[in-house]
């Protein structure tokens, strides 16, 4: 069996699915990052994909590489955002921090 | 002496008005309550208005006629200019005397008659009130005016009967001679609107001079001139609206003997006399039987009562009746004749009961008395005069107006025939009856045993001041006052003052009556006058010699003779149930209509009120139920909605990234659905 563009789409679309449902299900900080990160990472699925079968050249990979450093200087944000949760509120529960609620 | 006739009227017209106003405003400060005041007034009064008499014999009548008011250019009457003044003729200045004289009498009497009352400064104001309103009755020259005093002295009357109020008899007495009198009265102003509608004049003689030319006449005539008789009827006290003069006796005794002997009552009469001359023959006709049927049923009452003021009251209705009856059969001068004798030995009668009133410490019950004559001789022999004169005895002035009076009736008969002979029959009945009942009264009350021992021993004859006026009056009550002819009066001053006038409708007749030319009439009065003269000598020495049979030699046993006659008797006592059946006609029935309006008003009217009210407040709840529940249900609604709108809403705002985030996801799931799928 050949290996076509939709085999890359249903693989980035079931990845996507996955951090999708980390992301809104997970309570824990780290987790949800997680969540993101598959989202990216499926997102980079596509592009490389759509790049290989579309007959873009390289222009897929390109972008893929800005998106990796993008997710890289995302998680260095965020891991300092959830140290920060931690330090306040001594979990990395998104629920507990609710002081702004109310 | 021009004066006496053109300023002097108004002169002898405010003297008692000027009494009346100082003795209301300074009475109390003025030495003996002001009595003097009053009392010389009208004795000066007398003076003047004795004199106005001679001018009026000397000079002729005279009429001040001055411009009252004026109502401009009329669409349905024409310019109306209304005329006012006052007319000095034979009658004016004969009425002025007269009631000058009794008023300046009754005041001199009451001075000791009243002398203890609490409020007798305001009796003798209130005598001179009643003095210019009956003075402004004669005076005045315009059927208006006349109407004006005649309900001044309405008010006088009213106050001076009721004047001791404190006590309920003479409280109700008053408010009956008013409310009866304004029956009469209501007659009276239609009367004068017809008048006016037709003549466009109220002085007597444009009254006169209308009739003349035709203005009103038939039928209107006859109902005007019995609307003006009801005027009479009610101030003279004919039946039927006799009832309120016996009432009247409960005011003072000399009150009794000023307006309701002699005076005021007698200003019927006077109304009668002044427009006697325009009366057409059926409004005659009625005069002259309402005259005889008040004189005959009051004559039959006067029979048995037993107060002494009540049988003079009945005895003033009979004579006033006489009166009445006589201008109604068209002996217009023996009528006035009759008035003027009959107020004063009427006055002199009732003055001298007050005297026994006042000798017998307030009794009035004739079955009480009995032989004051030893104890009050000066009363009893006045008395006697007045009850000689007012039976008919010759040598008194009745004797001259009663004989000329029966005479006319006689005349009557002759002239219509017929039924009508019942007017003079019944006329002699009553000289009769007349002379019984006085002499019933003169015998009770002076002669034979005394009855009540106690009441007799402390008995006194009355002081001067009562008895003089009784002498006074007494002695006016003598022929030769009139005429010096004991058996004729025609050639005495007073008929040749008072002359008959030429019917302004003379030649005319009625249903059952003639208005004959004036010198035909005298003819058939001369002719009756001997027959007339003989008879009424033998009617009223039966009816003297009844009563002293009856009263003074009891050859009859009168007890015995009224059981045997008990329903006759009861019947009369009782006056003829007239008090009763108007109770019942007027009072019962009035009542019954203000119980049926108070049933309409309480239930119909207040029904309807109170409908519309419930009506009201339940569209009121109705809609109160609408705000309440619709409107403020839809505002709430619109509340509860967003309120509830807000509540789900809310839900989603759980401030949680990861809600909106699958809140997002959801969305784009829908939004795919509908734009990719449908």
């Amino acid at each position: 069996m050949e290996i076509g563009l939709n085999h890359y789409l249903v693989l980035s679309a079931i990845l996507f699915g996955l951090g999708l449902f980390a992301m809104i299900t997970r309570r824990n900080a780290i987790l949800v990052l997680m969540g993101i990160e598959l989202i990216l990472n499926a997102a980079n699925i596509n592009l490389v994909a759509f790049s290989h079968f579309g007959g873009m050249g390289v222009d897929g990979q390109v972008l893929t590489i800005f998106v990796m450093i993008l997710a890289v200087a995302e998680a260095a944000v965020a891991l300092g955002i959830v140290l920060n949760l931690y330090n306040n509120f001594a979990t990395v529960d998104v629920d507990e921090a609710n002081t702004m609620k109310d | 002496m021009e004066f006496a006739l053109h300023k002097l009227p108004l002169v002898v017209l405010l003297i008692p008005m000027f009494s009346f106003l100082v003795l209301s405003f300074f009475g109390k400060k003025l030495p003996r309550g002001g009595d003097w005041f009053g009392t010389t007034l009208l004795f000066i009064n007398l003076g003047f208005s004795v004199f106005i008499l001679y001018s009026l014999t000397q000079l002729g009548k005279y009429e001040l006629n001055v411009e009252w008011f004026n109502l401009g250019e009329n669409k349905i009457l024409g310019l109306q200019t209304f005329y006012a003044g006052f007319q000095i003729d034979a009658l004016t200045g004969v009425m002025l005397v007269v009631v000058n004289a009794i008023s300046a009498f009754v005041h001199l009497f009451s001075v000791k008659y009243m002398e203890n009352d609490t409020k007798y400064t305001r009796y003798f104001a209130f005598l001179g009130l009643f003095t210019f309103s009956m003075l402004g009755l004669i005076l005045g020259n315009s059927i208006v005016l006349m109407y004006v005093f005649w309900e001044l002295v309405g008010v006088s009357s009213y106050l001076l009967i009721g004047f001791w109020y404190e006590k309920p008899a003479p409280q109700e007495a008053a408010k009956k001679a008013f409310i009866v009198n304004r029956v009469g009265d209501a007659g009276f102003l239609l009367g004068i609107l017809i008048i006016f509608l037709t003549i466009g004049s109220f002085t007597f003689n444009g009254i006169f001079e209308g009739v003349e030319a035709g203005k009103l006449s038939g039928g209107m005539l006859t109902a005007a001139g019995i609307l003006l008789f009801c005027g009479a009827v009610g101030k003279s006290a004919q039946f039927p609206l006799h009832v309120w003069l016996p009432d009247a006796m409960e005011g003072p005794t000399p009150v009794s003997a000023l307006i309701h002997a002699a005076t005021m009552v007698a200003a019927g009469v006077y109304l009668v006399a002044r427009v006697f001359v325009m009366l057409s023959a059926d409004a005659l006709t009625v005069i002259t039987y309402i005259g005889v049927i008040t004189a005959f049923i009051s004559a039959t009452i006067a029979i048995t009562q037993n107060d002494i003021k009540k049988v003079l009251a009945y005895s003033t209705i009979s004579q006033l009746g006489y009166m009445i009856m006589a201008i109604g059969v068209g002996a217009y001068s023996f009528g006035f004749f009759h008035l003027v004798t009959h107020a004063f030995f009427k006055a002199c009668l009732f003055l001298t009961a007050g005297s026994v009133i006042y000798g017998m410490h307030h009794v009035q019950d004739i079955r009480e008395m009995g032989g004051l004559r030893k104890k009050m001789p000066i009363t009893f022999y006045t008395f006697l005069m007045a009850t000689l004169a007012i039976s008919g005895v010759p040598l008194t002035s009745g004797f001259l107006s009663k004989d000329s009076i029966l005479a006319a009736t006689l005349a009557f008969g002759s002239i219509n025939g017929g039924f009508n002979y019942i007017v003079p029959i019944l006329a002699f009945l009553i000289a009769g009856m007349t002379a019984f009942y006085m002499f019933r009264l003169l015998i009770l009350t002076f002669l034979g045993e005394p009855k009540n021992k106690a009441k007799y021993d402390h008995c006194h004859e009355s002081p001067k001041q009562m008895t003089i006026p009784l002498m006074i009056l007494a002695a006016l009550s003598f022929f030769g006052v009139f005429s010096f002819n004991p058996f004729d009066a025609s050639g005495g001053w007073f008929l040749k003052l008072v002359k008959m006038p030429e019917h302004l409708l003379a030649g005319t007749s009625g249903l059952f009556y003639h208005i004959l030319p004036l010198e035909e009439y005298m003819e058939h009065i001369h002719h009756a006058h001997m027959t007339a003269m003989v008879l009424s000598l033998v009617i009223s020495g039966l009816g003297i010699l009844t009563a002293f049979t009856f009263y003074y030699w009891k050859k009859v046993d009168v007890e015995k003779l009224t059981e045997s006659i008990k329903p006759l008797y009861n019947f009369s006592l009782n006056k003829w149930y007239f008090d009763e059946l108007y109770d019942i006609i007027a009072i019962k029935s009035t009542m019954g209509l203000s119980r049926m309006s108070a049933w309409f008003d309480g239930k119909v009217v207040d029904g309807a009120v109170n409908g519309a009210a419930s009506v009201t407040r339940s569209f009121s709840k109705f809609n109160g139920l609408f705000d309440n529940i619709v409107v403020d249900g839809l505002v709430n609604l619109t509340g509860g909605m967003v309120g509830a709108f807000g509540l789900i809403f809310r839900k989603f705002q759980t401030g949680k990234i990861q809600t909106y985030i699958a809140f997002l996801v959801f969305g784009i799931l829908v939004m795919y659905f509908i734009f990719r799928v449908l």
